[in-house]
C-alpha cells in the first residue's frame, strides 16, 4: 500500500495514464502484429511498428528537452546534437557487426574507410565492436559534450536566448563537422546498411517487434526518471532556478551547478533516444545534427506542454504522427502546418495541449484533475496510425 | 648606376642587332625565300632541318609561324611524287592537304603517297624558339606578349638574342616589361656573366610572383658565390612581397566575406540589437529581397532588355519596401504580442520563417532562379599583386554605404531618436507624447527592410532559392552576438573581423574547419564575454 502511494504520488495521475497507455501499446502492437490477420483492420503492420518506434524515439528527445526548458528554463536549440551523438554510437557499433558482411568485404573496416582507401581503423573506432562499449558511448559522449559545453556557459552565465544561439551553433559547427569525409563517420551518407545486433537480423519482425518493446520500456523509464529529478528537493530548485534564477543564487544555491546536472541527464537521455533510434530507422547521417531539427523538437514541446513532461510525450508522439499524416498526403501543406503550429501554439497556446485541455476541464467539471484527458488524445494518435 | 650603365649597353648592343637585321636582312630573304626554304624540308635529315628552321625564323615572315606549328607538332608532311611540302591532316581516306604559306586547300593524298618531316626533341626545342623568334616581332601586341611569356616560361638563353631586337623595336611599355623579364629569365638560364645574371635577378625581383621565385630558385643551382648570394636576396626579396600580397589577398577575402556578413546582420542588429527581438526569420527577408531582385530583373528582360545595367539599383527600393512591409506585417500580427518573451518569440519567428519559405517555394518552386549581374559588376582588376573582381569591391561598398546610413539615420533623424527613446525608457517615451507601438512597427520594418536591401546585393553572389535565408541566420546572430547586442558598430567590427579570421583560417584548416572553428571561436569568445564585443554599459542592460 505504501508502495502503491509512493508510486502513485511519482508518477501523478496524467502520468499514470501515460504508463497505462504505454503498457497498452506495448501489448496491444505486437499482438495485432503477430496475430491479428492482415486484412483485419486492426492489424499493424512491421511497417508501422518501426513508425511507431521511431515517435516513441521522438518522445524521448522531446522529453529530455521538456527536462531542461520546462523544468530549469533552458532552451537548447542543440538537443538534436545530442540525439545524433547517440545515434552515432549506436551506428558505429552496428556498423562494426556488419564485418566481413559489407560490400569489399573487410572483416575490420567499414566499407566507407574501404571506398576512402584507409589502411586502419581511426582511434575513436576501436572498442566500438563491443556492444557494452557502444552502450558506455552512447550514454558517455552527449553526456561529455553537455558536460562540457554546460560547464563553460553556465559558469559565464550564459543564459536566455543567448545560451539558445550558441546551442544552436554547437549542432551546426557538429554538423559541418559530420560531413566530412576525413573525419571517419562516412561523410555524407553517414551510416548505414546495418545488419544485425547482437546477433538478431534488423529486418526480422521480431528484432523489430523487440526493438519497439524497448523504446516503450525506455520511454516509460525515462519518463519516472524525470519525474523523479522533477519531484525532488533538486526539482524544486531547477524550478526556482527557472523562474528567478538572479534570486535562487542570492539565496545561495550554486545555480551553474544544478543546470549542470540537469543538461547532462538531459543531453544522456537524448543520446539513449537516439541509439534506439538508429537501429528502427536503419541509418544515421549529418542530417540529423540539422538545426531545424533540434528547433522542431523544441515545439513538440511547445505543442504538447512546456514543463508537464507527459505533454512533451504527446507533442512529440503527435507533431510526428501529424507530420507523417501530411507530408504523404499533403506534401505542400507540411510546412506551412508545421510553420502555423509554431506561431499558433506560441500565441494562442502557451502551456500546450495539456494547457488547453486543463482549462477546458476547469470550465465543464471542476472536480476532476486537470490533465487526466491529456493522455486519451495520444491514444487516440496512436490507434489511428 | 650598374643599373643605367647596362641599359646603355643594351641600348648599344640593340642598335647593333637592328642596324645587322636591316642591312643583312634583305639580303639572305632574297637569296632563300620562304616558299624555297620550305621545299628543302622534304627529305632533309634533322641537322638539315635544324638549319632550314633557324633560317625561317630569321626571315622574320610572319607566315613561317604556322609552318614551324605544324613542323613542331608533326603535321608537316612531303609528297614522294614531287616532294612538294604541304600541312596534312588526316581526313577522308588518308590526308588532307593544305599549302603551308598560304593555308590554300591543295586536295588529299592517299597514306602512302606522303612521309612526314622527321622531329626529334632537340629539333622541337629549336622550333619552338623559332616560333618565339617570329612572334616576338609580331605586329600584333597581344602575339607578341604571348611570345614573350613563352620565352618566360621555356627560359630558353636562345632567344635572348631575338628578345635583345624586339625590346628595341617596342613600343608598348607592358610588352616591354615582359619582354625584358623574359631576357632576364634567359639571362639567368644562359651561361652569361655573373655581373650580367645579377644585374637579370634583380630585372625578375622587380615583379614578385611566384613565377619569378622559380626562376629564381633555378637559377641559385650551381651558382658561384657572390652569384648565389645575390640570388638568395632576390628570392628573400620576392618571397617577402609574396609573403605580403598573399596576406593582403586574405585580408581582402575576409573583407568579401565580413561585408556579406555584415550585409546580412545589419538588419538583425536593429530588430534583435536595439529592440530585442529574436526574429528567426531574419534570413527569410533576406530571401525575399532576393526574389525582388529576380523579379524586377524577370520583368525587365521581357519588357524593357536596355534597363538591365540599372535592375539592381531598381529592386534596391522595391526590396526595401517589400521586405520592410513584410516585417511590419511580422511585428503587428505576431511579435507585439510576444514581447518580454523572447523564447517564444524565437519559436514563433522560426515557424514563420518556414511559412515564408513554403510560400516562395509554392509561388516560385524549390530551384535556384537566375539572377544576373550588370556589366558594372562583372570582371575584375588588379591592384599590385591583388585580383579584385568588381562584383565584390561593389558589395563592400555597399555593405559599408547601407551601414552609414543606418548609423545617421538612428543619430540625426527624428526617427532615429524616438526609436532609441522608446528602447531605452518605453514609459517615459511613451508619456512624452511618442506612439510607442507606432515606433516598435517602424523599427521592426527598417531592420526588416534593411534585411531586404542585403537580399539583393547577395542575390549577386549566392544562389536566390527559398533556403536563402536559412545559410545566413545562424552567422547572422552570431555577427550580432559576438559584436555586442544593441551596438551598430560592434556588428561592423564583428563581421569584419570574423570575416577575415574565417579567410585566415581556410589556408590552414580548409573552408569546412575554419567556418567550425570560427563557430567554436565564438562559443568560446561568449563565454569569455558574454555581452560580445562593444557590451552596452549601466542601465541600458538589464
Amino acid at each position: 500500500m505504501m508502495m502503491t502511494a509512493r508510486f502513485l504520488r511519482l508518477t501523478g495521475t496524467s502520468g499514470l495514464i501515460l504508463l497505462a497507455c504505454l503498457a497498452a501499446a506495448a501489448i496491444y502492437v505486437p499482438v495485432a502484429n503477430q496475430f491479428i490477420p492482415e486484412t483485419s483492420l486492426f492489424h499493424v503492420s512491421t511497417a508501422s511498428v518501426v513508425v511507431f518506434g521511431k515517435y516513441l524515439c521522438f518522445a524521448m528527445l522531446a522529453l529530455s528537452i521538456d527536462l531542461v526548458w520546462g523544468y530549469c528554463g533552458i532552451l537548447s536549440l542543440g538537443h538534436g546534437a545530442f540525439f545524433a551523438l547517440g545515434g552515432y554510437a549506436m551506428g558505429m557499433h552496428l556498423m562494426r557487426e556488419i564485418g566481413p558482411r559489407g560490400v569489399y568485404g573487410n572483416p575490420i573496416l567499414p566499407d566507407f574507410m574501404v571506398f576512402l582507401n584507409w589502411e586502419e581503423l581511426p582511434w575513436f573506432w576501436h572498442g566500438f565492436d563491443m556492444f557494452w562499449f557502444a552502450m558506455v558511448m552512447v550514454l558517455l559522449v552527449p553526456g561529455a559534450l553537455a558536460f562540457v559545453f554546460g560547464f563553460l556557459a553556465f559558469r559565464s552565465r550564459v543564459t536566455g536566448v543567448y545560451l539558445s544561439i550558441i546551442t544552436q551553433a554547437m549542432t551546426f559547427a557538429l554538423m559541418l563537422a559530420f560531413f566530412r569525409n576525413e573525419m571517419g563517420f562516412g561523410g555524407n551518407n553517414g551510416l548505414t546498411d546495418f545488419k544485425d545486433v547482437l546477433g538478431f537480423d534488423l529486418q526480422a519482425d521480431g528484432t523489430r517487434i523487440g526493438l519497439y518493446l524497448l523504446s516503450v520500456l525506455a520511454l516509460a523509464l525515462m519518463f519516472l526518471i524525470c519525474r523523479g529529478i522533477v519531484l525532488s528537493r533538486l526539482g524544486k530548485v531547477l524550478i526556482a532556478v527557472r523562474d528567478a534564477e538572479s534570486r535562487t543564487r542570492f539565496i545561495g544555491y550554486r545555480v551553474e551547478h544544478y543546470k549542470l546536472f540537469v543538461f547532462t541527464v538531459s543531453a544522456m537521455m537524448a543520446g539513449v533516444a537516439g541509439a534506439l533510434y538508429v537501429p528502427q530507422i536503419g541509418i544515421i547521417n549529418p542530417g540529423e545534427f540539422a538545426p531545424a531539427n533540434s528547433i522542431e523538437a523544441v515545439v513538440w514541446v511547445a505543442v504538447g506542454g512546456r514543463g508537464t513532461l507527459v505533454g512533451a510525450v504527446i507533442g512529440g508522439i503527435g507533431v510526428n504522427f501529424g507530420k507523417s499524416y501530411f507530408t504523404g498526403a499533403l506534401p505542400e501543406i507540411w510546412l506551412f502546418a508545421l510553420g502555423g503550429l509554431f506561431v499558433v501554439v506560441t500565441l494562442f497556446m502557451p502551456k500546450g495541449i495539456l494547457g488547453v485541455l486543463s482549462q477546458w476541464r476547469r470550465k465543464t467539471a471542476p472536480a476532476e484533475t486537470a490533465a487526466s484527458t491529456a493522455p486519451r488524445t495520444d491514444e487516440k494518435a496512436e490507434e489511428r496510425a | 648606376m650598374a643599373r643605367s650603365c647596362f641599359s646603355i649597353l643594351q641600348r648599344v648592343t640593340l642598335v647593333l642587332v637592328l642596324a645587322t637585321a636591316f642591312l643583312g636582312g634583305p639580303a639572305q630573304a632574297q637569296s632563300d625565300s620562304p616558299a624555297e626554304l620550305i621545299s628543302r624540308l622534304a627529305g632533309a635529315d634533322f641537322r638539315e632541318t635544324e638549319r632550314i628552321v633557324e633560317a625561317l625564323a630569321a626571315t622574320g615572315d610572319p607566315a613561317v609561324a604556322p609552318v614551324l606549328e605544324a613542323l613542331g607538332e608533326g603535321d608537316l608532311f612531303y609528297r614522294r611524287s614531287d616532294n612538294a611540302v604541304f600541312i596534312a591532316r588526316r581526313g577522308g581516306a588518308g590526308y588532307l592537304l593544305t599549302d603551308p604559306l598560304t593555308g590554300a586547300d591543295a586536295g588529299e593524298a592517299g597514306r602512302r603517297e606522303v612521309t612526314k618531316v622527321r622531329v626529334n626533341n632537340s629539333l622541337r626545342r629549336a622550333v619552338r624558339s623559332a616560333i618565339g623568334t617570329l612572334t616576338l616581332q609580331s605586329p600584333d601586341p597581344g602575339v607578341r606578349m604571348a611570345a614573350a611569356e613563352a620565352v618566360l616560361k621555356s627560359r630558353d638563353p636562345e632567344a635572348i638574342g631575338s628578345l635583345d631586337a624586339a625590346i628595341g623595336r617596342e613600343q608598348n611599355e607592358r610588352v616591354r616589361t615582359v619582354m625584358e623579364r623574359a631576357r632576364a629569365a634567359a639571362v639567368l638560364n644562359s651561361d652569361a656573366s655573373d655581373a650580367d645574371k645579377i644585374a637579370a635577378a634583380q630585372t625578375i625581383a622587380e615583379k614578385s610572383d611566384q613565377e619569378a621565385r622559380a626562376i629564381l630558385m633555378a637559377a641559385s643551382n650551381g651558382a658561384s658565390a657572390q652569384l648565389g648570394e645575390a640570388l638568395a636576396y632576390a628570392v628573400r626579396q620576392v618571397e617577402r612581397d609574396l609573403a605580403m600580397w598573399s596576406a593582403a589577398q586574405n585580408v581582402w577575402y575576409g573583407l568579401s566575406l565580413g561585408s556579406v556578413l555584415l550585409l546580412a546582420a545589419i538588419g538583425l542588429a536593429i530588430t534583435f540589437g536595439v529592440m530585442g527581438v529574436i526574429n528567426m526569420a531574419h534570413g527569410e527577408m533576406v530571401m525575399i529581397g532576393a526574389y525582388v531582385t529576380y523579379v524586377v530583373q524577370e520583368i525587365i528582360r521581357n519588357h524593357a532588355p536596355f534597363l538591365f545595367d540599372l535592375s539592381l539599383l531598381i529592386a534596391l527600393p522595391l526590396a526595401f519596401v517589400t521586405a520592410g512591409a513584410v516585417g511590419m506585417a511580422i511585428e503587428r500580427g505576431i511579435i507585439r504580442f510576444l514581447y518580454g518573451r523572447p523564447l517564444e518569440t524565437l519559436l514563433a519567428t522560426w515557424g514563420l520563417s518556414l511559412i515564408l519559405q513554403q510560400v516562395v517555394r509554392s509561388l516560385f518552386g524549390p530551384t535556384n532562379q537566375e539572377v544576373g549581374a550588370p556589366s558594372w559588376m562583372s570582371g575584375a582588376f588588379e591592384l599590385g599583386g591583388l585580383t579584385l573582381t568588381y562584383g565584390r569591391v561593389w558589395i563592400i561598398v555597399f555593405a559599408l554605404a547601407v551601414f552609414a546610413v543606418l548609423v545617421l539615420v538612428l543619430r540625426h533623424t527624428s526617427f532615429g531618436l524616438q526609436m532609441r527613446a522608446v528602447t531605452q525608457n518605453r514609459r517615459m517615451a511613451s508619456s512624452m507624447g511618442i506612439r510607442t507601438n507606432w515606433t516598435d512597427a517602424l523599427t521592426f520594418g527598417l531592420g526588416s527592410g534593411i534585411a531586404g536591401v542585403a537580399g539583393v546585393a547577395l542575390s549577386q553572389i549566392d544562389n536566390v532559392s527559398p533556403n536563402l535565408g536559412q545559410s545566413y541566420i545562424i552567422d547572422s546572430f552570431l555577427v550580432v552576438v559576438f559584436g555586442g547586442v544593441g551596438n551598430l558598430w560592434g556588428t561592423l567590427v564583428g563581421a569584419l573581423s570574423l570575416g577575415v579570421l574565417n579567410k585566415f583560417l581556410e589556408p590552414y584548416a580548409g573552408a569546412v574547419l575554419g567556418k567550425i572553428l570560427v563557430l567554436v571561436f565564438i562559443i568560446l569568445f561568449i563565454q569569455k564575454r558574454p555581452r560580445g564585443l562593444f557590451a552596452l554599459k549601466g542601465r541600458a542592460v538589464e
